[in-house]
C-alpha cells in the first residue's frame, strides 16, 4: 500500500522518464494531456510503467477515465487496497 | 525549357563526423572512420568491424525524444536539420514550423529521405522485450520506430513540409535515388524545395550476420582501418557504416530570389534496373552505365564533360570492377575516380546521399577526397586518386550508386 502522496511521486518519476515531464510540474489536479503534454501513445508507457511499479492492473478500458493525475492516484489506490 | 534545381544546404553525421565539416575534413585527410566492434553480441560473428558513428544521436537529441526515435530515424533528423540551417532558413519557432519559419510555403515543400533496411534495430529490440517481458511491455513507439517512411515522415513533421513526404527503398541505391526523386518533383512543378537523402542504422548482430553469410563483408577484423579497399587485389568485402547524409534542393530561381547560397546544380538524373540477379551485379556493368547515360542524356552534357566520378565501388571482389567496365563504355577513360567508402564504409541508403555531398563538394572545392588503402590496384583500373586527395577543377561529378536487387542510379552534379 502507497499512499496518495507516494503514488504521485511515483507517477511523477515515470512521467519524468517516459514523457520529460519536470516533476515539479506534477500534482494531483493536472491534466496529463492539457497541462503535462503527455500524448495518447506516451500515455501507454506511463500506464504500463506504473502497473509494474505500483502492482496493479489498469485495464485498457479505464484509461480514458484517467484525465488527471490524482484520477490515476485514486485508481491505483483502490486497487491496491 | 527545364527547370534548374539547385542544392543549397549540406547535412550529415557519418562515421568521420558528426556534420559535414568534419567529414568533409577527415575524406581529404584520408582518414578510415572504420573500428572494432568491441560490443558483446560482435564477439560470435565472422565480422567484428565497422564504421560506427563519430558522434552519437544521444549528444544532439534529448534523451526523452531519443526514446520514440529508431537510430535511423534520429541520424536521418540531425542531418535534416543541419541542411536545412545550412540553407540559411530559419528553425521552428514556438508557433510556426520550420517551413513558416523560414518563409518557405509548406505546401511547396517536400521530403524524400529513405533507408535500405528501415528500423531494424528496434523491431529487434522490441522482439526482444516481447519475448523475455510479454506482448504489454513492447513499446507503443514500435510502429513509427520500425516503418521505413518513418525517417522522411519524422524530417517532414519536424520542418512542417506538406507537398509529399516519400521514401524510396532500393537498397545501396536509396539515396541517390531519393535525389533523383526529388529532381523529378521539383521539374513537375510539385515543389519549390525539396529537403533529400538518406539514413542507415543497421549494425546490429542479425544484418551483419546477414550480410557476413552473404560473403558479401570483408573479415579483416584484425585490421579494420585497411579492411574497406576499393579496386585493391586484396579487397574481400564491403564494411557496413552507419550515418544519413541530406540535402536541400531547391528550383534555381526560388533560391536566388531568397538570396541563396548555391554550392552545385544537380544537372541530371538516371535510373535503371538490372533485371539480373537478385544480388550479383551484372557482370559486365550494363545496368549501372545504363544509368550514366541516361543521367547524361538528361543533363544535356557531353561525356568529356564529367571529370570526377564518386564510384559506388563498395570493395567488394565482384562489383568494383563490373562498375569499372560499365563507365568506361559509357564515358572513357578521362576520369579521376574515387571511392569515398575506403574511408566511411558503405552506408547503405545513406550512401548515395553521402557520396553526393562529396562530389557537391569535389566541384565545389575543386578537390577529389582520396581512395585510401588502394595499394595494389586491379589491372585495368582507370584514374584513381589513389591515397591522397587531388586538387583539380570539377565542373562536373557523377555519384554512381547500386542496390541489392539489381537498382542503379546516376546523379550528374555541376558547378552553379
Amino acid at each position: 500500500m502507497s499512499s496518495r502522496p507516494e503514488i504521485t511521486e511515483g507517477l511523477a518519476e515515470i512521467l519524468e522518464e517516459v514523457a520529460g515531464v519536470n516533476p515539479s510540474d506534477v500534482a494531483e489536479e493536472k491534466s496529463f494531456t492539457d497541462d503535462l503534454d503527455v500524448d495518447s501513445l506516451s500515455m501507454v508507457e506511463v500506464v504500463v510503467a506504473a502497473e509494474e511499479k505500483f502492482g496493479v492492473k489498469i485495464p485498457d478500458d479505464e484509461v480514458q477515465n484517467l484525465k488527471t493525475v490524482g484520477d490515476a492516484v485514486s485508481f491505483i489506490e483502490k486497487a491496491q487496497a | 525549357m527545364t527547370t534548374d534545381v539547385v542544392v543549397t544546404g549540406l547535412g550529415a553525421t557519418t562515421p568521420l563526423g558528426g556534420d559535414v565539416t568534419s567529414t568533409w575534413d577527415a575524406m581529404l585527410a584520408g582518414r578510415s572512420g572504420v573500428t572494432p566492434l568491441t560490443q558483446e553480441w560482435a564477439a560470435q560473428l565472422p565480422v567484428r568491424i565497422a564504421a560506427q558513428l563519430a558522434v552519437e544521436p544521444s549528444e544532439v537529441i534529448d534523451r526523452v525524444k531519443l526514446r520514440r526515435l529508431d537510430r535511423s530515424e534520429a541520424v536521418a533528423l540531425i542531418a535534416a536539420h543541419q541542411a536545412w540551417k545550412d540553407a540559411g532558413l530559419a528553425p521552428a519557432t514556438a508557433d510556426a514550423s520550420a517551413a513558416v519559419a523560414a518563409g518557405i510555403d509548406p505546401e511547396r515543400l517536400a521530403v524524400v529521405v529513405g533507408s535500405g533496411i528501415g528500423g531494424a534495430q528496434t523491431l529487434l529490440s522490441q522482439d526482444d522485450i516481447l519475448e523475455q517481458s510479454g506482448p504489454r511491455r513492447v513499446s507503443p513507439h514500435t510502429v513509427p520506430m520500425l516503418m521505413p517512411n518513418g525517417p522522411a515522415a519524422w524530417v517532414g513533421l519536424e520542418l512542417g513540409a506538406k507537398a509529399g513526404v516519400h521514401s524510396p527503398a532500393s537498397a545501396c541505391a536509396t539515396g541517390a535515388e531519393a535525389i533523383a526523386w526529388a529532381l523529378d518533383i521539383i521539374r513537375s512543378g510539385r515543389a519549390d524545395v525539396v529537403v533529400a537523402g538518406g539514413t542507415e542504422a543497421v549494425i546490429a548482430a542479425l544484418p551483419v550476420a546477414g550480410f557476413a553469410a552473404m560473403r558479401a563483408m570483408s573479415t579483416r577484423n584484425d585490421d579494420p582501418e585497411r579492411a574497406s579497399r576499393p579496386w585493391d587485389k586484396a579487397r574481400d568485402g564491403f564494411v557496413l557504416g552507419e550515418g544519413s547524409g541530406v540535402i536541400v534542393l531547391e528550383r534555381a530561381d526560388h533560391a536566388a530570389a531568397r538570396g541563396a547560397h548555391v554550392y552545385a546544380k544537380l544537372a541530371g538524373a538516371g535510373m535503371t534496373s538490372d533485371g539480373y540477379d537478385i544480388v550479383q551485379p551484372d557482370p559486365q556493368g550494363a545496368g549501372g552505365a545504363r544509368a550514366v547515360t541516361l543521367a547524361l542524356r538528361d543533363s544535356g552534357l557531353a561525356k568529356t564533360d564529367i571529370v570526377h566520378v564518386n564510384a559506388h565501388a563498395t570493395s567488394t571482389p565482384t562489383g568494383d570492377m563490373a562498375e569499372i567496365i560499365g563507365l568506361r563504355a559509357v564515358l572513357g577513360d578521362h576520369m579521376v575516380l574515387t571511392s569515398t567508402k575506403s574511408m566511411h564504409g558503405h552506408l547503405l541508403g545513406a550512401a548515395g546521399a553521402l557520396e553526393s555531398i562529396a562530389s557537391i563538394l569535389a566541384i565545389y572545392h575543386s578537390v577529389v577526397p582520396p581512395t585510401i588503402n588502394l595499394d595494389d590496384p586491379e589491372d585495368g583500373l582507370l584514374d584513381v586518386a589513389a591515397h591522397k586527395a587531388r586538387h583539380m577543377e570539377v565542373p562536373a561529378a557523377l555519384n554512381n550508386s547500386f542496390g541489392f536487387g539489381g537498382h542503379n542510379a546516376a546523379l550528374i552534379f555541376t558547378h552553379a
